[in-house]
């Protein structure tokens, strides 16, 4: 998919990040466009993951921007990230393991509602229609990620592939411009990331969005993305389709050559 | 919801029955089950759903009895119009308090708040409030009696006031811990660095959410000077924090309905404990304390609730088979 005319939704541009003396980031830029799947690849220590806590506001990175539509998310605090439409999921996988899954969903509605205390104590009007709408998008989502089952369930106590959704589901309810996905398959098997795969096809597809996807598993990242972004020892090595990637002759040098054989460690992540 | 109702109306009907039975001193410690109850209630707001803990909860439970206490002996007001009042200032003062917690966590918020519980009667006793505290004597209030000609004894009338205020209390926490805010504080207790990624200001939620626990512990405070028509800095020791804290472990620390298991456990097990043995109550003490731990876990109220789960499941699995 082609970038929409105008800015791109994410722009990063001359990231660095330096960590001691160890440079992590030596000056990425990349953008992401709308309804644009961008998948984030390098080997182990490449800084994929120190990019995604920059953009993200784990980080704060010492030099370059980060513009989430044409705005600077430098200096916005870690709360405000939702509110401006970066939804994201954890590595591994944080959920609220004593809540059940119906209200870690329901947490990502925080950042659309308004009530506050004391309307909340009073159960006035207001919070009964926020909590209308908020239930149609969580059933919406339940559908969508067929987590009925689960619903009453304290999310400590399903599974770990069922805990993998319903953080994507607690994501998606924040209404994101943009989905960040750490690592989502990892610790998934093979007919679970297949059906990931689809999955994130028909997120982007019904909810209009975006997603930035920092990923091992190179087969999964190929199959779903329009854009691929390799980073090796903190620098952008390579930059756009799939297949361009893929036959990148420093993305092959980075890999050791077989690109074909990168399922095969996949799970080593 | 039918259902709901019939268990509201019954367990209000349970609750004012004492009054109409009771002794005049089964009243007074019904009321003091009530005012425990509450100061839980706030406790449990705080660190079973938000997951700051303290152990300092008797100073603002002392802060809400000095705040009626000296309201009603220097400045006549009357001990219903206290309470609002007193709950403002407890409430601002637990928000101060919220303040640096937030850059506390685990047990050193509970080593902090501790010491605000050690330090309080000293404060109560300074010279330099002693105009208002009466010092080390303390103050004496009047119990209220029944107002509108009602042929209650004042007892009675407390037990019912206090029942009333609690009750309202407990419906607000009921609401508040349910809503989008209580996710909120549940969600920061879980997992702070996810809640913060799905918007929820980690600091003005913890720091709000001090201020409402509180404001609890300080109403309760308010409610147990009337019916004690007494306060002196001795009843506000590093003690009384303790034993709120053995309240809300005993009722559970993340369930409204616990708290008032948890308020009968401090007022009664004392005494129980001084019954069985006139010697060594505090090892008795000790014991059903341990015993109840090894019984219930996760304290009564999720006793409770799994109880209350099993029996659904047996009725619907009924059905089923």
């Amino acid at each position: 998919m082609t970038q929409e005319p105008g800015q791109p939704l994410l722009r990063v541009s001359g990231v660095k990040m330096r960590f001691g003396g160890v440079v992590a980031l030596g000056g990425v830029s990349f953008d992401v466009g709308h309804r644009q799947i961008c998948g984030l690849i390098g080997p182990n220590g490449s800084g994929k993951t120190t990019l995604f806590n920059c953009i993200s506001g784990i980080y704060r990175h010492v030099e370059g921007d980060i513009l989430f539509e044409g705005k600077s998310l430098t200096n916005l605090p870690r709360h405000d990230m939702a509110g401006i439409g970066l939804g994201r999921t954890f590595q591994n996988v944080a959920l609220f393991r004593y809540m059940s899954v119906r209200d870690n969903i329901l947490v990502g509605a925080h950042n659309t509602a308004r009530t506050g205390y004391i309307a909340n104590a009073l159960r006035l009007p207001a919070v009964r229609r926020e909590q209308a709408t908020a239930d149609k998008r969580l059933y919406e989502l339940l559908d969508l990620l067929d987590l009925h089952q689960v619903i009453d369930t304290p999310a400590g106590a399903i599974p770990f592939g069922w805990q993998k959704r319903v953080e994507l589901a607690r994501a998606l309810m924040t209404a994101p411009k943009l989905l960040m996905l750490d690592e989502p398959a990892a610790g998934l098997n093979h007919s679970e990331v297949d059906e990931l795969a689809g999955l994130m096809g028909r997120i982007r597809d019904q909810l209009n969005l975006s997603i930035l996807l920092v990923e091992h598993h190179m087969s999964l990242v190929m199959r779903v993305s329009d854009k691929v972004v390799a980073l090796e020892f903190g620098l952008k090595i390579a930059d756009g389709t799939p297949d361009e990637v893929r036959n990148e002759p420093e993305v092959i040098r980075a890999y050791l050559g077989e690109p074909e054989e990168e399922d095969a460690h996949a799970g080593a992540a | 919801m039918r259902n709901s109702w019939f268990v509201t109306i019954f367990v209000v009907s349970l609750a004012i029955y004492p009054t109409a039975i009771f002794s005049d001193y089964h009243l007074f410690q019904s009321t003091m089950v009530v005012v425990y109850a509450v100061a839980i209630l706030g406790m449990a707001i705080l660190v079973g759903f938000n997951g700051q803990i303290s152990l300092g909860h008797g100073a603002f439970y002392a802060i809400g009895a000095y705040s009626t206490a000296i309201l009603m002996a220097s400045w006549d007001v009357p001990y219903w119009a206290t309470i609002p009042i007193s709950a403002v200032i407890c409430a601002a003062f637990g928000f101060l308090i919220g303040l640096p917690a937030l850059r506390l966590a685990g047990h050193y918020l509970a080593l902090t708040t501790f010491a605000l519980a050690v330090a309080i009667p000293q404060i109560l006793k300074h010279n330099l409030f002693e105009p208002w505290t009466g010092g080390v004597q303390g103050l004496v209030i009047d119990k209220p009696d029944a107002p509108f000609g009602l042929k209650l004894s004042s007892d009675q009338w407390l037990y019912l006031f206090s029942l009333g205020v609690a009750i309202v209390m407990y419906v607000f926490a009921w609401n508040l811990t349910r809503g989008r805010i209580g996710r909120a504080m549940r969600a920061i207790r879980d997992h702070a660095t996810a809640a913060e990624a799905m918007g929820i200001n980690l600091a003005m939620i913890k720091t709000r959410t001090f201020a409402v626990s509180a404001m609890y512990t300080g109403v309760a405070g308010s409610l147990g000077a009337i019916a004690v028509a007494f306060v002196a800095p001795d009843s506000f020791t590093v003690f009384l924090s303790i034993t709120l804290f053995v309240g809300l472990c005993a009722g559970g620390a993340a369930s409204i309905g616990g708290t008032i298991v948890g308020a009968i456990f401090i007022e009664f097990v004392p005494n129980l404990a001084d019954n069985l043995s006139k010697a060594a109550p505090g090892a008795v003490y000790g014991v059903i304390l341990i015993a109840m731990l090894f019984l219930m876990p996760v304290g009564a109220g999720g006793f409770l609730a799994a109880i209350w789960r099993k029996a659904l499941s047996r009725m619907t699995g009924n059905a089923r088979t």
